[in-house]
């Protein structure tokens, strides 16, 4: 019996096993269009703005992330495995990192909550070739390029507008009032410039019961907001009309209280106002604002799962528009990973085209898009502060509250 | 509009830009002196602010109580840094210092992002939402209580540098660098001091401005700039000047909002910024150079 093993017709030479290392080289280096079989997680490139101005939201985005696992899971999905990148708020390094992130395998992208940086981002998806499912972003250009890899589930400027006086309306007539006059408060940056021009342009067509008696734009940065609500208080105006952002939402309530003013109802068509910074730096001052934004339905079997699992992994948070929309993003990779049965961007692409998913969270019948990769069935919804909570009051397939209205005096909250 | 208003918002300003005054005092004081412009003032403006909110969070400490630990921790801060850090610098090109004073700002920004996060954090005292009602007029409290700690400081500062032997020292440095070197004075050791004075300064002036201005780590730069237009409109190097300029700034940022629109209040401070360089280059109360 020869004890040697003989390699005659297979024997192993340095070239083979020099070839061999090559070919594995080449595999694991390669980038682009690697197929992976069912069973392996898809590699997902989260985008978002983690540092710089507004890492605030990027990071509660994150929460988002943080929570989507277990979710899918339960739900059958195939896992993912996140890539996580920073786009430090600059379209510039979100263009790079999108790059970076494709270079390094990534199969699909999902970001990028701002529309600068999203709108780079959707640049390099479509050259190369890699779905991008938008989280968060409103600028309309974004899907009339013609893009076939550019998929986004949240709604643009004009539909956020459409939906905040629709919710306004149905707010007035379930209360039985409304204002006469309102003083137009927003923040002069490009998103509330937008929003004041679409709201000239949008009102008339809805026959709201007030008038704007007047417009004041003012700094987001701004340190001091008390000279703007001495002359939003001078006009006589019953309510404020807003678009804000955090920080000056926060500035505005306390001129509000300190130069004794409760106005009959706080209106915004933006951020801040209904944020856990809000609602915990105010307190009980925090209480009253109606906001007309993008948001979840609570009364849907998805909502419940989510608000649990924020409420595990991060106590006390309340679940808002950046985790829903970055959770449903994820939702959208692994359901059409699922279906596509490939990591094969066009493959994957194909597959959230004719996403059709019922089971979601946001407000509205559920996810699909139309020929230029929009969710155009996603419903705002009107949500009120109350005791640290936020509730939804409209529209009423989703509300879980009635709305309080007038907003209670500052001076007598305790 | 109602009349009352306009005084409202003036008063507002004023007291505001008492607090604004205070701050650049401490920049004025630095280069009328080591001759350095800290470009990290606002920066070092914050750490104070974060001081106060720690303080506040944990022991629930006012602000107000506990300016004179944070200026004296401030000043430590600064004493330390010109003598170990700037005083190699003082002889160098002036584009050195420039850079090493940013590089300062930059990792104090970084650090404080690591330390405390993104968020806005604020202080808020029991007197947080209150208001004076005098006749028509309704008056902030905390500005109220922002603008007399303000001038009481500012006060204690003037009283230093004019009644104190070791105040006299400092200005024998500031007028004369030569000659307060023959005479024997320690001026390595007079710049750490005057560069410690205007840190505890800007340290007095975070406690304050954390009552009003909800702190994040980026707010430096923006308080940094701030500074320079209130000292450059006052007079570099002028102490009442950077008093005087604050108000003054404060007083237009409010009046060019009520009057004109809230988004032009920069504007028209940097419109008088422009104005004073045009016509009296060297600040408003500033002295002249050949």
């Amino acid at each position: 019996m020869n004890n040697k093993l003989h390699f005659s017709s297979h024997r192993v030479t340095r070239r083979i096993v020099a070839a061999g290392l090559g070919t594995s080289a080449l595999a694991a280096a390669a980038p682009f269009n690697i197929v992976r079989a069912q069973g392996a997680a898809l590699k997902v490139g989260v985008l978002l703005p983690r540092s710089g101005f507004e890492a605030g939201i990027g990071q509660d985005c994150q929460r988002g992330v943080d929570i989507t696992a277990g979710i899918l899971k339960d739900a059958g999905l195939p896992p993912l495995q996140i890539m996580n990148a920073d786009t430090e708020s600059s379209p510039d390094i979100a263009r790079s990192q999108a790059e970076k992130l494709i270079g390094n395998g990534a199969q699909l992208l999902v970001g990028a909550f701002d529309s600068g940086q999203t709108t780079a981002i959707a640049q390099v998806a479509e050259q190369k070739g890699i779905p991008l499912v938008i989280n968060i972003a409103a600028a309309p250009p974004i899907t009339e390029q013609g893009y076939k890899f550019v998929f986004r589930n949240f709604p643009t400027a004009g539909m956020i507008l459409r939906d905040a006086f629709i919710g306004q309306k149905e707010v007035f007539a379930a209360v039985g009032a409304a204002p006469k006059t309102v003083v137009f408060m927003h923040v002069n940056d490009t998103f509330g410039t937008a929003m004041s021009k679409g709201i000239g342009a949008m009102m008339p067509k809805f026959d709201m019961p007030y008038k704007i008696a007047e417009e004041i734009a003012y700094d987001p940065a701004a340190r001091d907001l008390s000279v703007e609500i001495s002359k939003a208080k001078a006009t006589g105006a019953e309510a404020l009309l807003l678009v804000s952002r955090l920080n000056d939402a926060i500035l505005l309530t306390r001129e509000l209280v300190k130069q004794r003013w409760t106005p009959m109802a706080i209106l915004s068509m933006g951020p801040g106002w209904y944020e856990d910074q809000y609602l915990k730096t105010l307190g009980k001052l925090s209480d009253g604002p109606l906001s007309f934004v993008p948001w979840y339905d609570p009364n849907k079997p998805m909502s419940k799962k989510l608000e649990a699992a924020l409420a595990k992994a991060h106590p006390g948070v309340n679940l808002n528009t950046n985790h829903v929309f970055t959770f449903e993003a994820l939702l959208i990779a692994a359901n059409a990973y699922k279906r596509a049965g490939s990591a094969d961007p066009k493959a994957l692409a194909d597959a959230i085209r004719t996403t059709n998913i019922t089971d979601n969270v946001s407000i509205g019948p559920g996810i699909q898009f139309d020929a230029k990769g929009q969710n155009d069935k996603i419903v705002g919804g009107t949500i009120q502060n109350r005791r640290g909570q936020i509730v939804t009051v409209a529209p009423k397939t989703a509300a879980n509250a009635k709305a309080e209205w007038p907003l209670a005096p500052y001076d007598k909250r305790g | 509009m109602p009349a009352d208003i306009y005084f409202n918002v003036a008063v507002g300003g004023v007291l505001t830009g008492l607090v604004y005054g205070l701050m650049a005092l401490g920049l004025s004081v630095i280069f009328g002196v080591v001759r350095v412009v800290n470009f990290a003032h606002g920066e070092m403006m914050t750490i104070a602010m974060y001081i106060a909110v720690t303080l506040f969070a944990a022991f629930h400490l006012d602000p107000l109580v506990m300016l004179v630990p944070i200026a004296a921790v401030l000043f430590a801060f600064g004493y330390v840094l010109q003598s170990r850090l700037i005083n190699p610098f003082i002889t160098r090109p002036e584009h050195s210092q420039f850079l090493l004073l940013v590089a300062l700002a930059i990792i104090i920004v970084n650090v404080l992002l690591i330390a405390y996060g993104p968020d806005a954090r604020s202080v808020q005292a029991s007197y947080a939402y209150d208001s004076f009602l005098v006749g028509p007029l309704i008056v902030d409290a905390t500005k109220l209580y922002a603008g007399v700690a303000a001038i009481l400081v500012a006060a204690a500062l003037f009283a230093f540098f004019r009644y104190t032997r070791l105040g006299t020292a400092i200005r024998a440095c500031a007028d004369n660098y030569t000659g307060a070197l023959v005479v024997g004075l320690d001026v390595r050791h007079l710049y750490a001091l005057t560069f410690g004075l205007g840190a505890a300064c800007v340290g007095a002036a975070g406690a304050i401005l954390v009552l009003i201005v909800d702190v994040t780590p980026a707010i430096g730069p923006v308080y940094t700039l701030l500074a320079f237009v209130i000292v450059i409109t006052g007079g570099l190097g002028s102490m009442p000047g950077a008093l005087l300029g604050g108000v003054l700034i404060g007083l237009t940022e409010a009046m060019a909002g009520l009057l004109f629109s809230p988004s032009a209040k920069s504007m028209f401070a940097f419109g008088i910024l422009v104005l004073v360089l045009l016509f009296r280059p060297q600040g408003i109360m500033g002295k002249r150079t050949a």
